[in-house]
């Protein structure tokens, strides 16, 4: 039996829950106050995930870094590889919330959509 | 080779070199820090003195009362903000109005115009909120407030367009007489010169030391301040203190001449010459003392405060100014144990000095001598049609970038291109004041470093908080 | 001079809903003059995720936000000027912006709504001792660097406060590579979400230090270390457990103030707990006719509340300005709210039962953490509602509703007490 501990984010209270584990499967989830808790709890041992958001530089548009996230939440082990995946990344504007800027964060088969719009440097 | 070498841009070195620049001659002024008035011209008061405090016949005295009266002319003349707001010695019980005595006897000793005590009643008309406490006060016409930053920066500049040459991030290490020259080693190799002006400040003795037996001894006093927002700048119109004991003037409430209130200095000798750190223990002194403090009738709101600085003074154990040829070193001066009211007697100092340089080297005065300077163009001082003018001619003075002191990206442009112009972020603060208002540069700090960037053609990783190894950021995001 | 019926000073989140209701009630001529580069304010800088789960039920990150928004204003052809900073108002409503294409400008509004959001709290603030290098940044300042900007403000990093923007800067750091070494706290709770602390911290093995400030930073040109230290419940360091760390970087984040430079000019009158002003029902100011909300009222923990409650000073702005406020309903009885027992203040600070909505959502917040307590509201010396809450911190705001119909059944009502009750 392998037991894990973790603070439930759905609330200010933070509910420090205990979940006991068996050959990867849950047996029992302790600790929490409500039923957010244990859906929580659940999820966060099992298969934790995140989105995860940055930025690239982007070159002619009317700004110079583009903000970025991943379209899906990623496994939660993938969050530097994702980040660090986009390091070599180059966008040219224009750019539109939503255009896909990397077609797979580190083999997690999620994008890196854009999150805002970039338009043509008008003039300088 | 240079006729004169002053060692030290801070205020003293900064008169100095306007006073000599009046002559033919080819002088420089070296500097360690990236700017002038990078150290004990940076953090002080900004009193301007009238001169009771200071002993009859010290050469303080003499320095103080001549100081204040070219202040007044020098400030329109180079152009930087000063306020005769008077100061008063306020005295709260019987044994304190005896002081105030001693002082008019000092004031009128040392020649300052138009000192006297006022009564309770005189003196609760012109400070309402004094403490009830108030008995009476010395008051004295010629104080005022000055931005200490913008005298140095006025002189500095004014030396500069009269031929003085300044080298910045430039420390000496070594003074050495050589064939009836002075070589000093520095960090950017060796300056020759005939003769040395010691404007020093706390490392006046070091330099002194380097060439003359009759050692002298400068410790650093070290002085911490709290600024407060405008808001509350209103408090007193005059600079108030309370009645001088051992260790200097005391700690004074007083308006800047920006309109921010401050309270302070302390009075600590301390061991580091660079220690110009504040302390824990020294602000939970000085917030106290603002919090009750004995003089004001209104409590000061302690979260009006908007930061919180140390300065240190070059006080000298004798406790008066050394202006001199060094006796056993000759074409050697010292302007050494500048401290309070050190600020108020530099343009003195410089006259002074000046003089006895030009007579030792037998200098000429030049002709063409430029003795107006123009400051910083604040826009704010415009009426509105002027200002559309301006912002029609030069678009950059319709940009707010710092939003607390109102301050145009044109004011910050001229700040980097005049003479001795702003390379850092300080030195931007210093001539504009953005970053100085109650935000603390917070808002405006990525949009100066553009603009510096941008003016000065360096990349933004270049760019320093004041020189040398204070780089504001590290790098581009993605490459660390 | 030009004219308009409604002026809107700031483009962040929450002039833009106010803009987008005032003009849904048919208002015409809108203004919207905006200090910076593009519209949407802070948020543009806020590029993490979790924004607008109960305005849009979906989780967006901040530009995702914004741009909603600035996109019906652009479908509704509201006037906007970027670039362009708001340098004075009066009390008869004249206000005077500049920008470098027009100059300074004067404008008549009919009504003005402030909206210019908040600035953090600098270090002098907080009279931290120690040098003034090089590399202290307040988180904001920081987040602007990284996201808009592009520029790493340091390698090693130490935090101090644990505000949101303070956390969500300790995970953004670290994912560019920075090293995030503590985030210390001087309360003996955090400010900040509970899954910004899981999420932003613990996921990436951050120490949070709970009761501990920093009393001395070293360094003289960039920062080299700092020295925190355990507090006492008076907030005093104490002596001993001083703690050395060395890094290069300080982040502030240590609250939040309404940026009310302006509301002052016109003798808004303030409430000393927001740092805001104070508000009706309408979210009007003591200045007819000069509505607050966002930020610069008082300042929110989450964005969609901003969007809700902007879009009521909009409405409301509107009202005054088609002439929907007259009369009698002005002449309604005022009733006065009070906080008191744990709840620090309430937005509105007055209702006027003429003019309100049939319901009208008052905010607040607690001053400490209270568990299995209860939200108590007293008409008078009667008790209204008294509602179970498990937890209540001061991170987060707390609201209660008050219904016209009911309240019209007291007429004689002159005080509304909100408080935290133990039973």
């Amino acid at each position: 039996m392998e037991k894990r501990e973790l603070i439930c984010i759905g609330c200010p209270l933070g509910c420090m829950i205990t979940v006991d584990m068996q050959d990867g499967k849950v047996v029992k989830v302790t600790g929490n106050t409500c039923p957010r808790g244990e859906k929580y709890a659940v999820k966060e041992v099992t298969c934790p995930t995140r989105i995860v958001t940055s930025s690239v530089r982007v070159s002619g548009g009317d700004i110079h870094v583009l903000s970025v996230k991943t379209r899906e939440a990623v496994p939660k082990e993938k969050i530097f590889d994702c980040a660090n995946a986009l390091k070599t990344v180059k966008v040219a504007a224009p750019v539109r919330i939503g255009d896909i800027i990397l077609k797979d964060a580190a083999g997690t088969g999620i994008p890196f959509v854009a999150t805002k719009n970039v338009k043509f440097r008008s003039s300088l | 080779m240079y006729d004169v070498v002053i060692i030290g841009a801070g205020v003293t070195g900064c008169c100095i070199a306007r006073e000599l620049s009046r002559y033919q001659l080819n002088a420089c002024v070296v500097e360690k820090g990236d700017d002038v008035a990078s150290g004990t011209s940076k953090a002080n008061s900004g009193v301007i003195h009238s001169g009771f405090d200071a002993k009859p016949g010290s050469l303080m005295a003499k320095l103080n009362v001549e100081g204040n009266a070219l202040l007044w002319k020098l400030a329109e003349e180079l152009d930087f903000p000063v306020k005769k707001n008077g100061a008063l010695v306020v005295a709260t019980d019987e044994e304190e109005v005896k002081h105030l005595e001693l002082l008019l006897d000092q004031a009128r000793q040392n020649g300052v115009p138009g000192v006297r005590i006022l009564s309770r009643e005189e003196v609760m008309n012109m400070e309402p909120n004094l403490t009830d406490k108030t008995v009476a006060a010395l008051y004295a016409p010629t104080g005022g407030v000055i931005d200490p930053f913008n005298l140095a920066i006025a002189m500095g500049e004014n030396a500069n367009v009269n031929g003085v040459e300044f080298r910045f991030e430039t420390e000496v290490l070594q003074i050495r007489k050589k064939n009836g020259k002075y070589e000093l080693e520095t960090n950017h190799g060796t300056i020759e010169t005939k003769c040395v002006v010691n404007a020093a400040g706390v490392y006046a003795d070091k330099f002194h030391n380097m060439v003359s037996e009759e050692k002298i001894h400068i410790t650093a006093r070290k002085g911490e301040y709290l600024l407060f927002d405008k808001t509350v700048g209103d408090l007193f119109t005059a600079s108030v203190f309370p009645v001088p004991g051992k260790m200097g003037k005391g700690i004074l409430i007083a308006p800047t001449v920006h309109g921010n209130l401050y309270v302070g200095p302390t009075a600590n000798d301390v061991e580091d010459k660079e220690s110009t750190n504040t302390t824990q223990d020294i602000l939970q002194v000085l917030t106290e003392k603002a919090k009750a403090n004995h003089l004001s009738k209104r409590v000061i709101p302690m979260n009006k405060v908007i930061t919180s600085f140390a300065g240190l003074r070059a006080h000298q154990d004798k406790h008066d100014f050394i202006v001199q040829e060094v006796p056993d070193a000759e074409y050697f001066f010292d302007a050494a144990g500048i401290e309070s009211p050190g600020l108020t007697s530099s343009p003195a100092i410089g006259v002074m000095m000046a003089k006895m340089v030009s007579e030792k080297l037998k200098l000429k005065e030049k002709t063409g001598f430029v003795s107006a300077r123009k400051g910083v163009l604040k826009p704010e001082k415009l009426t509105d049609e002027e200002r559309n003018e301006l912002i029609k001619k030069n678009p950059a003075y319709g940009n707010i970038i710092c939003r607390c002191e109102m301050i145009t990206e044109g004011e910050i442009v001229d700040a980097i291109h005049r003479p001795l112009g702003a390379k850092s972020m300080d030195s931007i603060k210093r001539r504009t004041r953005a970053g100085m208002g109650r935000c603390q540069a917070g808002f405006c700090t990525p949009r100066t470093m553009e603009i510096l960037s941008r003016e000065l053609r360096i990349d933004m990783t270049e760019i320093t908080k004041k020189g040398g190894g204070s780089r504001l950021v590290v790098g581009k995001t993605k490459e660390l | 001079m030009k004219s308009y019926e409604i002026v809107i000073i700031g483009g962040g989140p929450a002039g833009l809903a106010a803009a987008l209701a005032a003009k849904e009630s048919g208002v015409g001529s809108i203004l919207i003059l905006e200090r910076d580069r593009e519209l949407g304010g802070i948020l543009n800088q806020c590029i993490h995720n979790g924004f607008g789960l109960h305005t849009f039920k979906e989780e967006l990150t901040g530009p995702e936000y914004a741009y909603r928004f600035i996109e019906k204003v652009l479908e509704q052809k509201i006037e906007y000027k970027l670039n362009t900073m708001v340098m004075d108002i009066t009390q008869s409503k004249i206000v005077t912006y500049m920008n470098r294409t027009e100059g300074m400008v004067h404008i008549q509004a009919k009504a003005i709504i402030l909206a210019m959001g908040c600035r953090e709290r600098p270090r002098g603030a907080l009279n931290i001792p120690g040098f003034r290098p090089a590399g202290i940044f307040s988180a904001g300042t920081a987040q602007r660097l990284v996201n808009m900007e592009g520029y790493m403000p340091g390698r090693e990093v130490v935090i101090l406060g644990s505000g949101d923007i303070g956390l969500i800067m300790a995970r953004r750091m670290t994912l560019e590579g920075a090293h995030v070494k503590v985030v210390a706290e001087i309360m003996p709770y955090s400010g900040g979400l509970k899954r910004n602390i899981v999420q932003c911290l613990d996921d990436f093995g951050i120490p949070l230090r709970l009761s501990h400030t920093i009393v001395d930073i070293r360094g003289v040109e960039r920062v080299e270390g700092v020295t925190i230290a355990q507090v006492d419940e008076h907030m005093k360091p104490v002596p001993g457990t001083e703690e050395d760390y060395d890094c290069d970087t300080i982040l502030l984040s240590v609250g939040l103030i309404p940026e009310n430079e302006l509301s002052n000019k016109i003798n808004v009158q303030m409430n000393a707990v927001t740092s805001g002003p104070v508000v009706n029902e309408s979210l009007e100011t003591n200045v007819e006719g000069v509505f607050a909300c966002g930020n610069v009222l008082h300042v929110h923990d989450l964005v969609d509340y901003v969007s809700e409650e902007a879009a009521l000073a909009g409405k409301n702005a509107a009202k005054y300005v088609l002439g929907k406020f007259s009369g009698q309903e002005n002449s309604a009885h005022t009733i006065t709210l009070e906080a008191v027992d744990g709840v620090r203040y309430t937005v509105p600070k007055t209702v006027n039962i003429g003019r309100m909505e049939d319901t009208v959502k008052v905010r607040f917040r607690v001053g400490n953490v209270f568990k299995d307590s209860y939200v108590s509201v007293y008409y008078d010396d009667e008790r209204v509602l008294h509602r179970k809450k498990i937890i209540m911190a001061p991170g987060e705001m707390e609201d209660i509703t008050l219904d016209r119909k009911k309240l019209l059944g007291y007429p004689d009502l002159k005080k509304i007490t909100v408080k935290i009750e133990k039973e």
